[in-house]
Protein backbone atom coordinates (compact mmCIF):
# COMPACT_ATOMS: atom_id res chain seq x y z
CA UNK A 1 0.00 0.00 0.00
CA UNK A 2 2.68 2.46 0.95
CA UNK A 3 4.54 1.18 -2.21
CA UNK A 4 1.55 2.18 -4.17
CA UNK A 5 1.42 5.42 -2.99
CA UNK A 6 4.69 6.14 -3.67
CA UNK A 7 4.45 5.15 -6.91
CA UNK A 8 1.52 7.23 -7.64
CA UNK A 9 3.58 9.83 -6.62
CA UNK A 10 6.57 9.38 -9.00
CA UNK A 11 3.65 9.09 -11.87
CA UNK A 12 2.63 11.99 -10.36
CA UNK A 13 5.80 14.36 -11.03
CA UNK A 14 6.61 12.67 -14.16
CA UNK A 15 2.87 13.08 -15.61
CA UNK A 16 1.96 16.74 -14.42
CA UNK A 17 3.63 19.83 -16.08
CA UNK A 18 2.14 22.12 -13.11
CA UNK A 19 5.08 23.15 -10.72
CA UNK A 20 2.19 22.67 -7.58
CA UNK A 21 0.76 19.29 -8.54
CA UNK A 22 4.35 17.97 -8.72
CA UNK A 23 4.76 19.66 -5.12
CA UNK A 24 2.21 17.49 -4.20
CA UNK A 25 3.38 14.44 -5.61
CA UNK A 26 6.32 14.78 -3.48
CA UNK A 27 4.50 15.40 -0.44
CA UNK A 28 2.71 12.40 -1.38
CA UNK A 29 5.76 10.53 -1.26
CA UNK A 30 7.08 11.65 1.95
CA UNK A 31 4.25 10.41 3.29
CA UNK A 32 4.17 6.81 2.05
CA UNK A 33 7.73 6.70 3.29
CA UNK A 34 6.51 7.85 6.79
CA UNK A 35 3.54 5.08 7.16
CA UNK A 36 6.32 2.71 5.94
CA UNK A 37 8.28 3.76 8.65
CA UNK A 38 5.43 3.79 11.01
CA UNK A 39 4.63 -0.15 9.82
CA UNK A 40 8.05 -1.01 10.88
CA UNK A 41 8.52 0.55 14.28
CA UNK A 42 5.23 -1.36 15.33
CA UNK A 43 6.47 -4.67 13.83
CA UNK A 44 10.38 -4.17 15.57
CA UNK A 45 8.18 -3.06 18.98
CA UNK A 46 6.28 -6.55 18.50
CA UNK A 47 9.75 -8.33 17.91
CA UNK A 48 11.91 -6.92 20.97
CA UNK A 49 9.14 -5.72 22.83
CA UNK A 50 9.61 -8.31 25.69
CA UNK A 51 13.38 -7.05 26.44
CA UNK A 52 13.35 -3.45 24.98
CA UNK A 53 10.44 -1.17 25.94
CA UNK A 54 10.98 1.09 24.17
CA UNK A 55 11.66 -0.42 20.85
CA UNK A 56 10.66 0.69 17.55
CA UNK A 57 10.32 4.69 19.44
CA UNK A 58 13.14 5.40 17.26
CA UNK A 59 10.48 4.96 13.94
CA UNK A 60 8.23 7.69 15.01
CA UNK A 61 10.54 9.58 15.98
CA UNK A 62 12.25 9.56 12.41
CA UNK A 63 8.55 10.07 11.45
CA UNK A 64 8.50 13.13 13.26
CA UNK A 65 12.05 14.70 12.32
CA UNK A 66 10.66 13.59 8.57
CA UNK A 67 7.73 15.94 8.83
CA UNK A 68 10.09 18.97 10.02
CA UNK A 69 12.03 18.52 7.53
CA UNK A 70 9.10 18.37 4.85
CA UNK A 71 6.74 21.65 6.30
CA UNK A 72 10.64 23.68 6.08
CA UNK A 73 10.82 22.65 2.54
CA UNK A 74 7.10 23.57 1.81
CA UNK A 75 7.29 26.87 3.14
CA UNK A 76 11.05 27.26 0.92
CA UNK A 77 9.48 25.61 -2.31
CA UNK A 78 5.71 27.62 -2.62
CA UNK A 79 7.73 30.82 -1.89
CA UNK A 80 9.83 29.93 -5.13
CA UNK A 81 6.84 28.50 -6.99
CA UNK A 82 5.31 31.95 -6.05
CA UNK A 83 8.54 34.11 -7.15
CA UNK A 84 8.55 32.30 -10.25
CA UNK A 85 4.82 32.85 -11.19
CA UNK A 86 5.63 36.61 -10.27
CA UNK A 87 8.48 36.50 -12.99
CA UNK A 88 6.52 34.42 -15.51
CA UNK A 89 2.47 34.43 -15.29
CA UNK A 90 2.61 31.15 -15.19
CA UNK A 91 3.63 27.98 -13.01
CA UNK A 92 5.07 25.83 -15.87
CA UNK A 93 7.83 23.75 -15.42
CA UNK A 94 8.95 23.83 -19.33
CA UNK A 95 9.54 27.39 -18.78
CA UNK A 96 12.54 27.21 -17.06
CA UNK A 97 14.28 25.19 -19.58
CA UNK A 98 15.32 28.68 -20.59
CA UNK A 99 17.44 28.39 -17.19
CA UNK A 100 19.91 26.52 -19.85
CA UNK A 101 20.85 29.54 -21.90
CA UNK B 1 -12.65 -10.30 9.74
CA UNK B 2 -12.38 -8.15 12.43
CA UNK B 3 -13.37 -4.34 12.50
CA UNK B 4 -9.59 -3.65 12.56
CA UNK B 5 -8.91 -5.18 9.41
CA UNK B 6 -12.12 -4.02 7.81
CA UNK B 7 -10.83 -0.44 8.69
CA UNK B 8 -7.60 -1.23 7.61
CA UNK B 9 -8.78 -2.42 3.68
CA UNK B 10 -11.10 0.99 3.76
CA UNK B 11 -8.48 2.95 4.56
CA UNK B 12 -6.29 1.77 2.06
CA UNK B 13 -8.13 1.88 -0.57
CA UNK B 14 -9.10 5.36 0.01
CA UNK B 15 -5.81 6.51 0.76
CA UNK B 16 -5.10 4.73 -2.82
CA UNK B 17 -7.87 6.30 -4.85
CA UNK B 18 -7.74 9.91 -3.79
CA UNK B 19 -3.95 9.51 -4.57
CA UNK B 20 -4.72 8.61 -8.30
CA UNK B 21 -7.40 11.05 -8.39
CA UNK B 22 -4.61 14.07 -6.85
CA UNK B 23 -2.89 13.16 -9.93
CA UNK B 24 -5.26 12.91 -12.38
CA UNK B 25 -7.81 15.71 -11.63
CA UNK B 26 -7.64 18.40 -14.11
CA UNK B 27 -8.59 21.60 -10.82
CA UNK B 28 -5.29 21.70 -8.91
CA UNK B 29 -7.84 22.67 -6.27
CA UNK B 30 -9.85 19.84 -6.57
CA UNK B 31 -6.04 17.85 -6.43
CA UNK B 32 -5.68 19.92 -2.96
CA UNK B 33 -8.96 18.28 -1.50
CA UNK B 34 -8.18 14.95 -2.56
CA UNK B 35 -4.99 15.16 -0.85
CA UNK B 36 -6.51 16.08 2.29
CA UNK B 37 -8.44 13.49 2.10
CA UNK B 38 -4.87 11.19 1.69
CA UNK B 39 -3.52 12.54 4.63
CA UNK B 40 -6.98 11.94 6.61
CA UNK B 41 -6.41 8.32 5.82
CA UNK B 42 -2.98 8.47 6.30
CA UNK B 43 -3.71 9.75 9.92
CA UNK B 44 -6.39 6.54 10.67
CA UNK B 45 -3.78 4.51 9.29
CA UNK B 46 -1.57 5.89 12.20
CA UNK B 47 -4.49 5.11 14.89
CA UNK B 48 -4.27 2.05 13.81
CA UNK B 49 -0.71 1.51 14.22
CA UNK B 50 -1.01 3.08 17.83
CA UNK B 51 0.92 6.26 16.72
CA UNK B 52 -1.60 8.68 18.35
CA UNK B 53 0.91 11.48 18.55
CA UNK B 54 1.77 11.17 15.00
CA UNK B 55 -1.55 10.97 14.30
CA UNK B 56 -2.35 14.35 15.59
CA UNK B 57 0.73 16.00 14.33
CA UNK B 58 0.15 14.52 11.00
CA UNK B 59 -3.55 15.80 10.41
CA UNK B 60 -2.43 19.29 12.58
CA UNK B 61 0.37 20.18 10.50
CA UNK B 62 -0.11 18.63 7.17
CA UNK B 63 -3.77 18.79 6.39
CA UNK B 64 -4.19 22.09 8.47
CA UNK B 65 -1.20 24.19 7.57
CA UNK B 66 0.18 22.86 4.68
CA UNK B 67 -2.69 22.25 2.47
CA UNK B 68 -3.78 25.73 3.77
CA UNK B 69 -0.68 27.10 2.73
CA UNK B 70 -1.24 25.19 -0.95
CA UNK B 71 -4.87 26.94 -1.42
CA UNK B 72 -3.58 30.23 -0.45
CA UNK B 73 -0.66 29.76 -2.93
CA UNK B 74 -3.68 28.85 -5.76
CA UNK B 75 -5.92 31.67 -4.76
CA UNK B 76 -2.69 33.84 -5.06
CA UNK B 77 -2.35 33.35 -8.48
CA UNK B 78 -5.86 32.61 -9.43
CA UNK B 79 -5.77 29.46 -11.06
CA UNK B 80 -8.08 27.10 -12.54
CA UNK B 81 -8.12 24.09 -14.94
CA UNK B 82 -8.03 26.58 -18.24
CA UNK B 83 -5.04 27.72 -17.29
CA UNK B 84 -3.63 24.20 -16.17
CA UNK B 85 -0.69 23.39 -18.96
CA UNK B 86 -0.89 20.47 -20.67
CA UNK B 87 2.00 17.62 -21.79
CA UNK B 88 1.47 16.04 -24.70
CA UNK B 89 0.31 12.51 -24.40
CA UNK B 90 3.44 10.41 -24.80
CA UNK B 91 4.81 12.10 -21.75
CA UNK B 92 1.79 11.30 -19.79
CA UNK B 93 2.07 7.56 -20.80
CA UNK B 94 5.79 7.27 -20.20
CA UNK B 95 5.36 8.54 -16.63
CA UNK B 96 2.40 6.01 -16.44
CA UNK B 97 4.53 3.59 -17.91
CA UNK B 98 7.68 4.35 -15.62
CA UNK B 99 5.69 4.09 -11.68
CA UNK B 100 3.93 1.38 -12.57
CA UNK B 101 7.18 -0.55 -13.76
CA UNK B 102 8.87 0.89 -10.58
CA UNK B 103 5.59 -0.45 -8.53
CA UNK B 104 5.94 -4.23 -10.24
CA UNK B 105 9.77 -3.97 -9.19
CA UNK B 106 9.28 -3.31 -5.79
CA UNK B 107 6.75 -5.49 -5.15
CA UNK B 108 8.56 -8.26 -6.72
CA UNK B 109 11.47 -7.49 -4.87
CA UNK B 110 9.52 -7.48 -1.81
CA UNK B 111 7.16 -10.70 -2.31
CA UNK B 112 9.94 -13.04 -1.15
CA UNK B 113 11.16 -10.85 1.68
CA UNK B 114 10.90 -12.56 5.63
CA UNK B 115 8.00 -10.98 6.75
CA UNK B 116 7.38 -13.86 9.59
CA UNK B 117 7.56 -10.95 12.52
CA UNK B 118 4.72 -9.18 11.01
CA UNK B 119 2.08 -10.04 12.98
CA UNK B 120 1.38 -6.46 13.93
CA UNK B 121 -1.31 -6.88 16.63
CA UNK B 122 -3.19 -3.51 16.99
CA UNK B 123 -4.27 -1.69 19.95
CA UNK B 124 -1.71 -2.97 21.94
CA UNK B 125 1.71 -1.18 23.19
CA UNK B 126 1.85 2.59 24.32
CA UNK B 127 5.53 3.69 22.33
CA UNK B 128 3.45 6.21 20.27
CA UNK B 129 1.60 8.15 23.42
CA UNK B 130 3.24 11.56 23.93
CA UNK B 131 4.84 10.67 27.51
CA UNK B 132 7.00 7.92 25.98
CA UNK B 133 7.55 9.78 22.57
CA UNK B 134 9.36 12.82 24.52
CA UNK B 135 11.36 11.07 26.65
CA UNK B 136 13.17 9.94 24.17
CA UNK B 137 12.99 12.98 21.87
CA UNK B 138 14.30 14.91 24.59
CA UNK B 139 17.42 12.39 25.62
CA UNK B 140 18.74 10.72 23.04
CA UNK B 141 17.58 13.20 20.18
CA UNK B 142 17.95 16.24 21.54
CA UNK B 143 20.64 17.11 18.85
CA UNK B 144 18.54 16.77 15.83
CA UNK B 145 15.91 18.51 17.28
CA UNK B 146 17.57 21.64 17.86
CA UNK B 147 19.07 21.24 14.59
CA UNK B 148 16.05 20.99 13.08
CA UNK B 149 14.21 24.30 15.32
CA UNK B 150 17.57 26.03 13.42
CA UNK B 151 16.35 24.42 10.15
CA UNK B 152 13.23 26.20 10.56
CA UNK B 153 14.96 29.03 11.47
CA UNK B 154 16.96 29.28 8.61
CA UNK B 155 13.66 28.69 6.04
CA UNK B 156 12.05 31.16 7.37
CA UNK B 157 14.63 33.50 6.68
CA UNK B 158 14.70 32.06 3.14
CA UNK B 159 11.02 32.49 2.66
CA UNK B 160 11.02 36.26 3.91
CA UNK B 161 13.81 37.02 1.69
CA UNK B 162 12.61 34.69 -1.59
CA UNK B 163 9.26 36.67 -1.04
CA UNK B 164 10.34 40.28 -0.72
CA UNK B 165 12.52 40.71 -4.07
CA UNK B 166 10.60 41.43 -6.99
Amino acid sequence: MSIALFCIGVAGVLTRRNAIIIFMCIELMLNAVNLLLVAFSKMHYHALAATNPNAGIDGQLFVFFIMVVAAAEVSVGLAIIVMMYRNTHSIDVNFLNRLKH
Amino acid sequence: MGITQVLFWFLSILAILSAILVVVSKNPVHSVLWLIVVFVAISGHYILLDAQFLAIVNLIVYAGAIMVLFLFVFMLMNLNADTEPQKNRWLKIAGVVTGGALLLVLVAALKKADMKAQLAEMGHGNIGLIHNLGAVLFSDYVVPFELSSALFLSAMVGVVVIGKKD
